[in-house]
């Protein structure tokens, strides 16, 4: 039996604040991190971007080998949980090591969904989660001429933009009428689609994959409307989910993920949940929310480690807001909050169709609920900010509409003393 | 852990409003070639209604939130500079970072087409260098820190001041930098009320602490500094006390010991009243302030006096080395505090340092700082310093002192004051400011 005081599963982005959160509180208590990856620690992030060889994967080490020694953290590679003992506060791992914690963090991440279409399981395909899967996909893509890519999320989008750079005929298959459901509106959507096409990408929106069959090298996929798509290269995005089996047998709550309270505990004592694997307080509601979106890792994985090592600067997580910046072909599409207006909700919109900008800002009694924009210079993190803070922006509304970078700039340095 | 510099902004010497934008300018020309301000990585906005402009600048903040939330290794915190450096041939455009930023500094510059922030030119800034009112300057971050933090605190831990005061920084901080060798008075007053000349037969510090009467602190000290010399015995003679027992009720034996230019640091905690008994009024309460022995009624309207200046009473005393200190300028106090305590070896040094009381001057307990800056920000309490002989000398000149509202304004002391009392409040601001210059050589 081995023994650690912090065990921590899951070596991404909340992962890996959490052990820099222990450490800032707790120099000396053992800290054991766990990862499935035989790779050194990296982001999912920058995994599209390894496909079109943009970045090469040993060059994106998150935190390099000498970082766990210089502070004593002890690094598990190419493992993982496969149970828990609650009461024994025990976990076994995939190569059969048991470990002793106090307390357990889970930051395992999610796994793509694979979507039940007939035929898939028999043919060949890629998918986008795993360093591996994105040396695969890239040296696959290297002898490959024609894609299709079955979802328009943001790996689906970022997976396509990125064959296409490397050079191969790109078809996008989304159930959706539109692109990346629930940062940006149609109207948004519609001008990154635009985009999508313009660089010879072929969308087609609204449309269900009915079957797909192996066809020599590559694979046959037909559509719901009877059409038919030939590829030598097929990779499904369609989402991804938390794989939770290792649960079995715990009084961990779960929903669409792990149902964790505002410090990140789950409903087992001395079991915290943090990341992507995570179900948290949603900024806007009541029901809880998978987010799913790097800069809230970092969040829920300060939160968890504060909470695990009783530090009092604690401040409870205050719940997810939906954040996206993308970019695609030399544009920027940002989203920060709701990206729909609702019958409560103040809507001011700005296009300008023949430079492909866009801006929308959401309001709620003078305070900013969204705002969007594509080509449109933003600080998503300020905007962020406002949000949270629910900065009354009531006294200086019209200048806030009219430039809200500079208001929102002038309004965030003057909390800076 | 060493200390790092960085790019300090001081607003109101910032010229933006008169259409100055030499630091815009000049950031743009030396890292693009071009006069677009969209090159600039620093950013002057306009403050709102009248308030000084505001700066959008890379902070580098210490536990930076872009790095983290940077998927590509390409932001990286150097522990040698202190910099977040930004890796071209890493970066991926996610503009990820620009979440983790809550003041705008790291953008994306669209011309470039990737991110750009604040590099600090190698240490020498292009921005300050082309700054024409010295809003912008290059300082040293940190370093009282990094100083302060190898000496011993000679207060023991769980002094009970009220939340918010910064008295027991002030003890603290002055206590370490003066060092073991001391003997400490602490008179009737917060200072000791909180604990620090210690209780059931302990003392609260760990250098000999007595507790005086309010009226003989300086004499008592004057005398055990005179022992000390006889018995060869190198000891700071050192008062921490507040503004009564300094100015009113200790002022005979305080006046006395600085006539006489007895060796001592005194340090004067103005809180501008008798607050641990009661917020009682004091000789140093300023006009217009509520406390209990100055209340507001149909007749009252607050104090009725001026509030007399200690610190520059005591100037006239021609002792060693008199200085005013702001917690809100801890560096402009460390200078000083190095200066009086060699002062005190060869005579009388006084220090008087601004202290706003969140309990008796009703203001939020996490707003000290913040009043304490508004204090010298708008010359209500100005920064001086003063050594015997030589011309008294602001080390902190404000050039375009805030309207005094901005001060008063954040204190419920101040919260009836009518627009007579506040025209006189002002007015006794400037005559202030108006003597102080001519005692420093100035108009």
């Amino acid at each position: 039996m081995n023994t650690t005081h912090y065990l921590v599963a899951g070596a991404s982005h909340a992962g890996l604040e959490a052990v820099h959160r222990i450490r800032l509180v707790d120099g000396t208590s053992p800290i054991t991190l766990v990862t499935r990856d035989a790779h050194a620690p990296y982001s999912p992030t920058i995994l599209p971007y390894v496909v079109s060889g943009q970045s090469a994967p040993e060059r994106v080490v998150l935190r390099p080998a000498d970082y766990f020694l210089q502070h004593n953290i002890t690094l598990i590679s190419d493992n993982e949980l496969v149970s828990i003992d609650e009461t024994g506060k025990q976990v076994t791992l995939k190569s059969g090591d048991r470990w002793q914690y106090a307390k357990l963090l889970l930051a395992t991440g999610a796994d793509p969904i694979i979507p039940p279409i007939p035929g898939l399981s028999e043919t060949p395909f890629h998918v986008l989660r795993t360093m591996q899967h994105a040396i695969d996909l890239r040296d696959h893509a290297g002898k490959a001429k024609r894609a299709v890519v079955l979802g328009a999320g943001l790996i689906g989008m970022h997976g396509a933009e990125n064959l296409r750079h490397a050079g191969l005929d790109v078809t996008i298959v989304e159930m959706c009428d539109q692109v990346l459901p629930g940062y940006f509106d149609a109207r948004a959507a519609a001008l990154i689609e635009h985009a999508f096409n313009a660089n010879g990408i072929r969308m087609l929106m609204g449309s269900r994959v009915v079957r797909v069959e192996p066809l020599g090298d590559g694979c046959r996929i037909t559509l719901e409307n009877g059409d038919s798509l030939e590829a030598d290269l097929l990779l499904v995005a369609t989402g991804v989910k938390p794989q939770l089996d290792y649960l079995k047998g715990t009084s961990v709550q779960v929903d669409q993920g792990i149902l964790v309270d505002r410090r990140m505990r789950t409903d087992a004592p001395h079991i915290w949940a943090a990341g992507d694997v995570a179900q948290a307080a949603d900024f806007y509601g009541e029901e809880k929310v998978m987010m799913g979106i790097l800069p809230d890792a970092v969040t829920q994985g300060a939160v968890a480690a504060m909470d695990m090592t009783e530090d009092h600067a604690l401040k409870p997580y205050i719940g997810g807001v939906p954040i996206n910046t993308y970019t695609f072909f030399g544009q920027q599409a940002i989203s920060v909050g709701q990206s729909l207006a609702d019958a409560s909700l103040e809507e001011l919109t700005r296009v300008d169709e023949e430079n492909g900008r866009y801006l929308k800002i959401l309001l709620r009694e003078n305070r900013l609920q969204g705002i969007s924009s594509i080509n449109q210079e933003m600080d998503a993190g300020i905007m962020w900010q406002l949000i949270l803070r629910k900065v009354d922006l009531t006294p200086v509304k019209d200048a806030f509409i009219a430039r809200p970078l500079e208001t929102g700039r002038a309004l965030m340095s003057s909390t800076w003393r | 852990m060493t200390a790092y510099n960085t790019i300090a902004f001081d607003p109101s010497r910032c010229e933006l409003c008169n259409d100055c934008d030499a630091c815009i300018t000049a950031c743009a020309q030396v890292k693009s070639g071009s006069d677009d301000p969209l090159h600039s990585r620093i950013k002057i906005v306009a403050g709102f209604n009248g308030n000084p402009p505001e700066l959008a600048l890379c902070r580098q903040c210490g536990d930076p939130e872009c790095v983290k939330s940077c998927p590509s290794t390409a932001l990286t915190k150097n522990p040698d500079t202190g910099l977040i450096d930004w890796e071209k041939s890493l970066c991926v455009d996610c503009l990820l970072c620009t979440v983790g930023c809550s003041y705008g500094g790291i953008t994306y510059n669209a011309t470039l087409q990737h991110v750009a922030k604040c590099d600090l030119c190698d240490g020498d800034p292009a921005c300050v260098k082309a700054c024409p009112s010295g809003a912008l300057s290059y300082i040293t971050s940190a370093s009282i820190f990094n100083e302060q933090h190898e000496r011993e605190d000679l207060f023991v831990p769980g002094l009970s001041a009220c939340q918010g005061c910064n008295s027991e920084m002030i003890m603290r901080h002055s206590l370490r930098k003066v060092g073991p060798d001391t003997v400490l008075a602490t008179p009737p007053g917060c200072i000791p009320g909180m604990g620090s000349v210690g209780f059931n037969g302990t003392t609260g510090t760990k250098v000999p602490v007595f507790h005086p009467l309010l009226t003989n602190t300086a004499s008592m000290l004057a005398g055990l500094k005179k022992q000390y010399n006889r018995m060869g015995r190198n000891v700071t003679a050192m008062a921490l006390a507040g503004d009564g027992g300094a100015g009113d009720v200790g002022f005979q034996s305080l006046s006395g010991a600085a006539e006489r230019n007895d060796q001592i640091l005194f340090i004067c905690v103005d809180n501008e009243g008798y607050m641990n008994t009661g917020m009682q009024a004091s000789g140093s309460t300023s006009y217009g302030s509520w406390t209990t022995t100055t209340p507001v009624g149909s007749e009252m309207k607050g104090k009725r006096t001026s509030q007399k200046n200690l610190a520059m009473i005591m100037m006239n005393h021609n002792c060693e080395y008199v200085a005013t200190a702001s917690t809100a300028f801890v560096e402009d106090y460390y200078e000083k505090l190095d200066k009086a305590l060699a002062a005190s070896e060869r005579g009388f040094a006084y220090l008087h340092i601004y202290s706003p009381c969140p309990t008796g001057w009703r203001f939020p307990s996490s707003q000290t700082i913040e009043v304490c800056r508004k204090g010298v920000e708008t010359n209500f309490a100005p920064l001086w310093e003063y050594e015997r002989g030589g011309d008294l000398h602001f080390t902190h000149p404000i050039d375009n002192p805030l309207p005094v509202e901005a001060y008063l304004n954040l204190s419920g002391k101040y919260r009836h004051v009518n627009e007579e009392q506040l025209a006189c409040i002002q007015q006794q601001v400037n005559e202030r400011v108006r003597t102080l210059k001519r005692y420093a050589g100035l108009n």
